[in-house]
Formats: structure tokens, C-alpha cells, sequence
């Protein structure tokens, strides 16, 4: 006999231990990762266009700019272009991110699931590990588009493949940044016009596509420290052979950060009431 | 008496829970209705004066436990409780202090105007909103101190559709199942049943995106139903279907009720749709200004009015009122207070004693209601009308 107006219940979902806790958001993440596949199976052009754009970037930056853009690196500039160009189209897939949670939230979707039982970060991880695999897509085609118009790994297969991981984790964290833009902004409008916004400068002010030595003095302070340049520059050495500690700790340091801080300020941007 | 309900068999050991679903990771209230028996505001409920003293309530076993047999028995135990409930967005109070029961295998509809503060309050029923003061239960676990448990023990439709429009009927409730933790054995018979229950079954296969609107507004529904939930909310359930959409639409949350027991919450600013529920809630500018069975509501406006116009209606009036009706003159002919209109025509035709060339029977509506209580009308369109008509005789047929 109790009283109803305050139940007493001894074992809730409120109060699971933390491995069963954790079962339960890999297992709802994993079903957001499933539902997400199984839409873009259902709609291939997304995948199609999401992919077209970096292969426009190919052979744009090789055939139309690369001429005019010296480099000292073995392969000639096509070989200097790659790492950047995988590393940029990691970081502009993060777009999809933004704009699918946006679209979401905006749609009455994330409210849904907030209403739910269910681990408050499954959507964020379902959708990364969703955008993760078509970011794996990506640079696998990517790849083979580079194999085709000249370039060619210069310092082996296993460097080859850590350079195409830390592509994907980079690419990762940049999703990290979007989920929170997606989530904050809340309108797909909005995420529209602001989505790319602040990558163009990261990207381009960068040595993406060209050497930082050849910008001016004032802004090469900004393109030499900033993450994306870091991260190229890795991925370059491991890609063509180079120094790889002092890239590659910074390269940590700042992808863990990303990670660190915009995992938190996204799922806080979720819980928030709409 | 609260215990842990596995699957099958006894224990509840947490080693044991993995081999569980979710959903089974709930307590078993007893609930003795003679010491604590939580009544709503206004008048009586239906059920609430007869029925087993104890309840097993709060969803008593697995997700599938409660299929097709629930365990809640109906009409006796408050299904959502709400003390002072407010909620405030910065200077705005939204909803102001309400308080009010629903009992257990009831219909409650919250009716009001938009903005009244309708879907504010299932906001917060559902845990979607933290109310600013007051508290709240639904299947009796408190929506701040327990969110997870009360989110476990209810469905929620909204307004605008959230169906994922490039996956099939079948592929949209399964994902609903995994996120409800529903076990792999319980999946395709709740599917099954849950499509039958809103007649889409031969739809299954089907992407949602060549629904018509209606059509995915009752798959929404049977997601909502798909985990068994102790309470289903329904924010504005009908906006925008069609008139034969809007009555299946009731046929299937009606049958919903009758069939697994599940309490159900809705908003609408329909007052057709309200004549559906057990009772009413009228907000309006986030108070609640009357709450009780939509017969006693319109009992307190007032009685039937009987329109009489007669050859010598000044005769007929003088007659009527010796015989101890309270008369009146209308526009075109006499008006008649009298309770059960209908069953009083002859008698008034036979005692007003001249020629009787028009009757019109006019039975208090839920308009007048609002009207008495608001001091205003909801706005609704003649297309509203028209639909509420067309419901209102199919709801009648089905009665």
C-alpha cells in the first residue's frame, strides 16, 4: 500500500548502472546510424552530390589552378594538392551534419526523441557515426580520383592509411563543430547560409591548396596555427614523407579539443527546449 | 508494493537485467483506493465510484506484457496528476497554477484556443519543458524527479508529422521499438497489432513518403502506441485532415482505448472533437476555467430551450406559463426553458392550444460553454463546422 502521489520505485531506467546505461546509447545510437543509412540508400543522390563537389575540386585545382601554383614537393602540385583537398572535403561534409540536425530540430524530430527514453547523446553519436561512413566514402573516392589524374603516395601504404584516418578524424571533429551550429541554430535556412561560412576561411587560409609562405606576412600567423593547416601538414608528411612529431601532437591536441569542447556544447544544445 | 518485473520468470538481480528489455525495467504499484484515491476537479469521473480497490498501474511487466491485455485497471487511478502547475517564459505565464486529474483509461481533452497554454502543458507532462512551479506525475512517477521512467510510460504525437518519410510503415515502428528497448520477440507482434489498430497493415510495406496526410497521421499514432504506453498524448491530433480522416482518426484512438487500455491526453481547439472525450478541460490564457464531462458542462450553461412559433403566440405563451414553463419571447415566436427538450415537444405543443407551426430544439453546445466561461467564441472556419458535423454523426453511428 502506497501513496500514488509518491511512488516508490526501487529500480527505474533512471537508475541503471553504467554499463547497462551505455549498452543502451550505443544501441540507440546505432539505430539513428541505421535509420540514417537506410535513407541515404533510399535517396543515392544525396551521397552522389555530396561526393561530386570534392571530385570538382580535383580537377579544378589540377587542370584549371594548379599550373599556376608552384610547390617544391616530389609528385609537382597534384601530389601537394590531395592531402588538402581530402582534408577540405572531410571538414565540408560536416555540412550534412549541420543541416540534417537543423532540419530535425526543426522539423519537431529531435523533440520526438526527446520525449523518448533514450541516451540524450545517441542522436549526436548515431548521426557522427553515420557521417563518418560517408566520410569514408568520400575520401576512398577521392583517392582513386587523385590516383586517376597523377597523384601517388611517395612514403608507403601504412603512412598512406594513417593519413586517411586522421582525414576521417579530422573530418569527425569538424562534425562535432557542425552538430553544434545544426543544434543551435535550429533552422535549415539558417545553417544554409551559415553552414560553409565559417570553414571557407579555415579551409582557403590554409595550405590546402597553396604555401603559406605566399600569403602576406599578417596572415600567415593566422594560417600557420590554425588547425586545418596542422592537420594538412600531417597528413603531407605522411602522405609524401616529412617530419610527422611536431604536426602531429598539435594535430591531437587540437582535434581532442574540438571534440572535447563541442561534444558538450552540442548536447547541451540538444536538451535545450525548443 | 513495488517489484521488478523481468520478462519471464522471477529475480530481479541487475546481473539478470541484461537479459531484459528496457521496457521491463519498471515498478509494480499497488495502490489501495481507500486511503488514496486522487479525484479530478469537477464532477465525477466515469468509473470512479465502483471498481477493484487495488491497481497494479504504472505499466506492470514488459513492453509486450501490456499488449492486447492491460494491466491497468480502467477508471480508477489517476493516470496524470498536476498540482499548481505554471510555467512562465520570462514575463509570460503560459500556463498559470493548473491543477487537475486523469484518470486511468480515460479520454481528457485540454480544449482552448491556440495560445491557450494547451501544448505548454503536455510540454511539460511529456518532460519536454521544466515547469516553473508546481509538480506533476504521469503513471504515477514525477515528470522532474523521474523524466526517464515518465517518458518510458507514455507516447507522444505531435502536431507536425515526424515520420522518417524515406522509410517504409514497418521500418518506422521498428526503429521506434529500438529506441523503446521493446525485445526482438515482442517487435513484430506489437507491429502487427499496432497496424491493425489503425488499418495499415496492407500499407506496411509501403514508404511513408506516398502516404496521404491522414494515412501518416494514424501511423503516428500507432508509433505512439507501439511500446504499450500507460498514457498517449495527442497535441492537436486532427489540424489539417480532412473530415472522414478526422472521425477514423477517433475510431482508431477510441479503439486504442477500449482495446489496450491506454489513457488518453489530447489537445484540440475542435469543439466536435472535445464531445469525444470523457472529459474536458476548457483553458484558456493558461487557466483552466472548467473541467468536467461535456453532458455536465453543458448542463451548467443552462437548460434545453424549446422555439415555438404558434398562429397566437401571445396565447400559447399565456397558456404555457400557467402550466408552469418558464417562457420567453424569441425573434419569430416564443422560447420554452425546458430539461430534455426533446422529450417535452408534445406536451408543450398539446398545452400551448393553437396551431404549432415551427419547432426548434436548441441544446447547449460546447460553443455555449466556451462562450459562458470565456466570454468568447473559438474561431473556427466553416470548413470546421462542416467537418465536426460530418463527424459528429459518424461518432454517433459508431456510439
Amino acid at each position: 500500500m502506497t501513496d500514488r502521489a509518491a511512488p516508490l520505485v526501487p529500480v527505474t531506467v533512471d537508475q541503471l548502472s553504467w554499463p547497462l546505461r551505455l549498452r543502451f546509447g550505443v544501441s540507440d545510437a546505432l539505430a539513428l546510424t541505421w535509420r540514417d543509412l537506410l535513407v541515404w540508400s533510399r535517396v543515392p543522390m544525396f551521397l552522389i552530390f555530396s561526393i561530386v563537389q570534392p571530385v570538382m575540386f580535383v580537377l579544378l585545382f589540377r587542370y584549371v589552378f594548379g599550373g599556376a601554383i608552384p610547390v617544391r614537393v616530389p609528385g609537382g602540385y597534384v601530389d601537394y594538392l590531395m592531402p588538402g583537398i581530402i582534408a577540405q572535403s572531410a571538414a565540408f561534409a560536416s555540412f550534412g551534419t549541420a543541416i540534417s540536425l537543423a532540419r530535425e530540430m526543426q522539423r519537431g524530430v529531435i523533440d520526438r526523441f526527446r520525449s523518448m527514453p533514450m541516451a540524450r547523446s545517441a542522436v549526436l553519436l548515431g548521426r557522427l557515426v553515420a557521417d563518418t561512413l560517408r566520410m569514408i566514402l568520400t575520401v576512398l573516392v577521392i583517392m582513386i580520383v587523385g590516383y586517376a589524374v597523377g597523384f601517388r603516395f611517395q612514403n608507403g601504404w601504412v603512412p598512406a592509411l594513417v593519413m586517411m584516418v586522421l582525414a576521417v578524424v579530422f573530418g569527425l571533429a569538424v562534425c562535432t563543430v557542425s552538430a553544434f551550429v545544426g543544434l543551435a541554430l535550429r533552422d535549415e535556412e539558417s545553417v544554409g547560409s551559415f553552414g560553409l561560412i565559417w570553414l571557407f576561411p579555415l579551409t582557403f587560409v590554409s595550405a590546402a591548396f597553396v604555401p603559406v609562405t605566399s600569403m602576406p606576412g599578417w596572415l600567415q600567423a593566422f594560417a600557420i596555427n590554425q588547425p586545418v593547416t596542422i592537420v594538412i601538414e600531417e597528413m603531407r608528411s605522411l602522405a609524401l614523407g616529412g617530419p610527422l612529431a611536431l604536426h602531429a601532437w598539435q594535430s591531437a591536441v587540437w582535434l581532442v579539443g574540438l571534440v572535447v569542447v563541442f561534444v558538450p556544447l552540442a548536447v547541451r544544445a540538444y536538451r535545450r527546449p525548443s | 508494493m513495488l517489484t521488478v518485473a523481468p520478462e519471464s520468470g522471477a529475480g530481479c538481480q541487475e546481473g539478470a537485467i541484461r537479459h531484459w528489455s528496457r521496457a521491463a525495467i519498471v515498478g509494480t504499484l499497488d495502490v489501495d483506493m481507500s486511503t488514496s484515491v486522487p479525484m479530478p476537479l469537477g464532477g465525477d469521473p466515469p468509473g470512479a465510484s465502483s471498481g477493484p480497490r487495488v491497481v497494479h498501474a504504472a505499466g506492470s511487466g514488459t513492453s509486450g506484457a501490456r499488449a492486447g491485455t492491460s494491466a491497468v485497471a480502467v477508471g480508477v487511478a489517476a493516470a496524470v496528476e498536476v498540482e499548481s502547475l505554471s510555467k512562465h517564459y520570462g514575463e509570460v505565464e503560459a500556463v498559470k497554477a493548473v491543477s487537475f486529474s486523469v484518470l486511468t483509461g480515460e479520454v481528457f481533452a485540454f480544449l482552448g484556443p491556440n495560445g491557450a497554454g494547451k501544448s505548454t502543458t503536455i510540454k511539460m507532462l511529456c518532460t519536454l519543458a521544466r515547469p516553473t512551479a508546481g509538480r506533476a506525475s504521469v503513471a504515477g512517477f514525477d515528470v522532474e524527479r523521474q523524466p526517464k521512467a515518465v517518458r518510458r510510460h507514455i507516447g507522444l504525437v505531435f502536431q507536425d508529422q515526424t515520420l522518417d518519410d524515406q522509410l517504409t510503415a514497418e521500418e518506422n515502428l521498428r526503429f521506434h521499438a529500438v529506441l523503446y528497448g521493446v525485445s526482438h520477440e515482442q517487435v513484430a507482434e506489437r507491429i502487427d497489432r499496432v497496424l491493425r489498430l489503425v488499418a495499415l497493415q496492407d500499407r506496411r510495406a509501403d514508404l511513408v513518403s506516398t502516404f496521404s496526410g491522414g494515412m501518416a497521421r494514424r501511423l503516428e499514432i500507432a508509433r505512439g502506441m507501439l511500446h504499450t504506453p500507460a498514457v498517449l498524448f495527442l497535441d492537436e491530433p486532427t489540424v489539417g485532415l480532412d473530415p472522414q480522416t478526422r472521425a477514423l482518426m477517433w475510431d482508431d484512438v477510441l479503439r486504442m482505448r477500449d482495446e489496450e487500455g491506454v489513457t488518453i491526453f489530447l489537445t484540440t481547439h475542435y469543439m466536435d472533437e472535445a464531445e469525444n472525450a470523457d472529459r474536458i478541460a476548457i483553458i484558456d490564457y493558461g487557466s483552466i476555467v472548467a473541467l468536467d464531462t461535456p453532458d455536465a458542462l453543458k448542463r451548467q450553461v443552462g437548460s434545453d430551450t424549446v422555439e415555438l412559433v404558434t398562429a397566437d403566440d401571445a396565447a400559447a405563451g399565456a397558456r404555457l406559463a400557467s402550466a408552469g414553463f418558464q417562457v420567453s419571447s424569441g425573434g419569430d415566436g416564443l422560447v420554452v426553458f425546458a430539461e430534455n427538450g426533446e422529450s417535452q415537444v408534445a406536451r408543450l405543443v398539446e398545452t400551448a392550444g393553437v396551431a404549432v407551426r415551427n419547432v426548434h430544439v436548441h441544446r447547449p453546445t460546447l460553443d455555449d460553454v466556451f462562450l459562458h466561461y470565456t466570454g468568447r467564441q473559438i474561431r473556427e472556419t466553416p470548413a470546421d463546422r462542416s467537418v465536426g458535423r460530418s463527424m459528429r454523426a459518424r461518432m454517433a453511428r459508431r456510439r
